[in-house]
């Protein structure tokens, strides 16, 4: 996408600084926590409390991370983030496709008002609906388990489906035509034409799921009660527990590997990110 | 996209004749299958996971229910007993404070910084992705590192402010007065998405009425107000009740850093909430609150979007 920018007129050489000072300054306030964040996991524990402050640590102390694993079930917790967010953003991505080909594609009487219904459950808040979710999977004998959170996914995400719906609706329908002609089902259409076609469109939806999962800390909450189960979120949220006083350059290196996976994907999947957050706000 | 799907039922119609006006034609019919076997995911989903779980979680507010005996009808008692309650009222008030810190301070940074990039810059991309990417590092760690910022005792901020300016460092998360801004500042880093919305839609607005008013001589600051305001008016209303939304439903923070304290001044209502449904297990009480916030969010969006209607303009709409 080529940005076609409003030219203002020419700036002045005082309204260029202005501008280039206020942006670094915020950019600086913006990405200084993370630094901080990444220099304080490599420190000594004397070092995090001494005064004058150490900026950089001239002796990195990477056993800091080796530490991490060892103090806590941290190699437990990633593998358990890894599938959980694995399987939940296939799921999710997969069954959203289909029903947003439904909307984009097929004609039925009843869908307008579906998609509406669709369009309308995306500002509920999920606070109403947690109640009776756990009180049925509690019924189930699913608590302490990942199917609480797991089997919810395979129900397609309503925003999902309003991101991926906008894409199909701009793939031309010559191809769907074609395989009208050749006699093949809406699956063919589906499976041969939209997915294949779909695949940005498709990481897209991946990517801003992924985030989701990835970070989300309610739903293992409430759900998950032994440690052997919990994802990252929930593990970090409990690091300190048996600590009397925070080993804060411990808990900053546990922080830096579960932020880390994130932001590598930004790094190099950023087109799709903002892809995402711009078709997201064109719903308004 | 209207011309094209006109075009292709058009053409369909052509293929299999003039039948298909007079009544429904089996191809008609197995499309129709197909859409509700496609949809059917979120049919599925929409019943046991949402439809049901509302009417459920209505039904409870109008009982007493502790998981393990069954539920017991009171009528109105939850919501009477809500209304007497100083901790919900408590947490209703801290949060409406951080709701109404959060959205203006974001909507008006995130607007600056975006207005800022688009101007005649070198460096967009960077900058851009400069902006987004402490959004990206949400939830419990990024509530850590802030914990550890303004920690009161070696945090970083009030190292700062003693070594460098000799000032008596600030309570932040453990100051009564100060937690709920403290917090706000916090969230102000993860604004990277708003922004990117904003940018996109000043990206795409059109020229010419700039140039009209560079002939009739303009300044910068009217060209923003009477030109750029007005036309991104929807998307500012947009993200506005986005901003309301969420913000109401602050939890990650509070659980992590503060557990609602000092005195209970980050105890937001979703905390709150969670506390009575899931350390209680008071589910009827617990209802009625998630009722209360629904209607609470809805109104507030009913609200903006009734009062927006004389300063939101839709004539020019900046999306495709």
């Amino acid at each position: 996408m080529k940005p076609k920018r409003y030219v203002h007129g020419e700036l002045s050489l005082t309204q260029k600084a202005v501008i280039y000072g206020v942006l670094f300054l915020f950019i600086g306030l913006f990405l200084f926590p993370i630094f901080w964040m990444a220099s304080t996991s490599l420190k000594t524990l004397g070092q995090v409390f001494q005064l004058p402050m150490v900026w950089v640590p001239s002796a990195p102390q990477w056993s800091n991370y080796v530490e991490v694993f060892r103090v806590s079930p941290f190699g437990t917790y990633m593998w358990n983030t890894i599938w959980y967010t694995g399987i939940t953003v296939f799921a999710t991505v997969l069954t959203s496709a289909f029903v947003a080909f439904a909307f984009a594609r097929l004609r039925a009487r009843g869908s307008k008002l579906m998609f509406g219904l669709v369009l309308s459950t995306m500002m509920l808040p999920p606070q109403v609906v947690m109640i009776p979710q756990y009180l049925l999977f509690n019924k189930l004998g699913w608590v302490d388990s990942y199917l609480p959170l797991v089997v919810p996914a395979f129900t397609a995400s309503a925003f999902l489906i309003f991101l991926l719906r906008q894409f199909y609706m701009g793939i031309s329908h010559e191809l769907d035509e074609a395989v009208k002609i050749d006699g093949g089902s809406y699956f063919t259409m589906f499976f041969r034409v939209i997915l294949p076609l779909s695949l940005p469109a498709l990481a897209t939806g991946a990517i801003l799921e992924f985030m989701y999962r990835w970070n989300d800390l309610m739903g293992p909450l409430i759900y998950l009660n032994s440690t052997e189960h919990y994802p990252l979120s929930l593990g970090l949220a409990n690091f300190t527990a048996s600590y009397g006083s925070t080993p804060w350059q411990l808990l900053m290196a546990a922080s830096i590997i579960a932020v880390t996976p994130p932001l590598l994907l930004f790094f190099f999947a950023q087109k799709h990110f903002i892809r995402g957050i711009v078709i997201s706000g064109s719903k308004g | 996209m209207h011309t094209q799907q006109q075009a292709a039922s058009e053409n369909s119609s052509m293929m299999t004749g003039r039948k298909t006006k007079m009544k429904v034609h089996p191809e008609r019919k197995k499309e129709e299958r197909a859409f509700w076997i496609f949809a059917s995911p979120w049919i599925i989903g929409f019943i046991l996971f949402t439809g049901g779980p509302m009417v459920a979680s209505l039904w409870l507010s109008f009982t007493n229910y502790d998981v393990v005996s069954s539920p017991r009808f009171t009528g109105l008692d939850n919501f009477i007993s809500l209304f007497q309650d100083t901790l919900f009222f408590k947490s209703l008030s801290v949060t409406t404070y951080y709701v109404v810190l959060a959205v203006p301070f974001t909507i008006v940074l995130s607007l600056l910084l975006a207005v800022l990039l688009n101007q005649k810059i070198k460096g967009l991309f960077i900058f851009r992705t400069l902006f987004y990417a402490p959004s990206i590092v949400s939830g419990v760690s990024i509530a850590f590192l802030w914990s550890w910022l303004l920690n009161p005792d070696f945090g970083f901020v009030n190292n700062v402010l003693h070594e460098w300016f000799g000032l008596a460092g600030l309570g932040w998360f453990t100051d009564a007065k100060l937690v709920v801004p403290s917090m706000v500042l916090m969230q102000l880093t993860s604004l990277g998405g708003t922004m990117v919305i904003f940018l996109a839609s000043l990206q795409s607005l059109p020229k010419d009425l700039y140039e009209a008013a560079d002939i009739d001589g303009a300044g910068s600051f009217r060209k923003f107000f009477n030109i750029t305001m007005p036309l991104i008016s929807p998307v500012i209303l947009f993200n506005t009740i986005m901003a309301i939304i969420s913000s109401f439903q602050i939890f990650t923070q509070a659980y992590v850093i503060t557990k609602g304290g000092p005195e209970w001044n980050s105890y937001f209502y979703v905390y709150y909430l969670f506390d009575t449904a899931f350390s209680q297990f008071r589910m009827g009480y617990a209802s009625a609150q998630a009722w209360i916030l629904f209607l609470l969010i809805f109104a507030l969006t009913m609200l903006s979007l009734t009062l927006s209607k004389r300063y939101v303009h839709y004539e020019y709409t900046s999306r495709k």
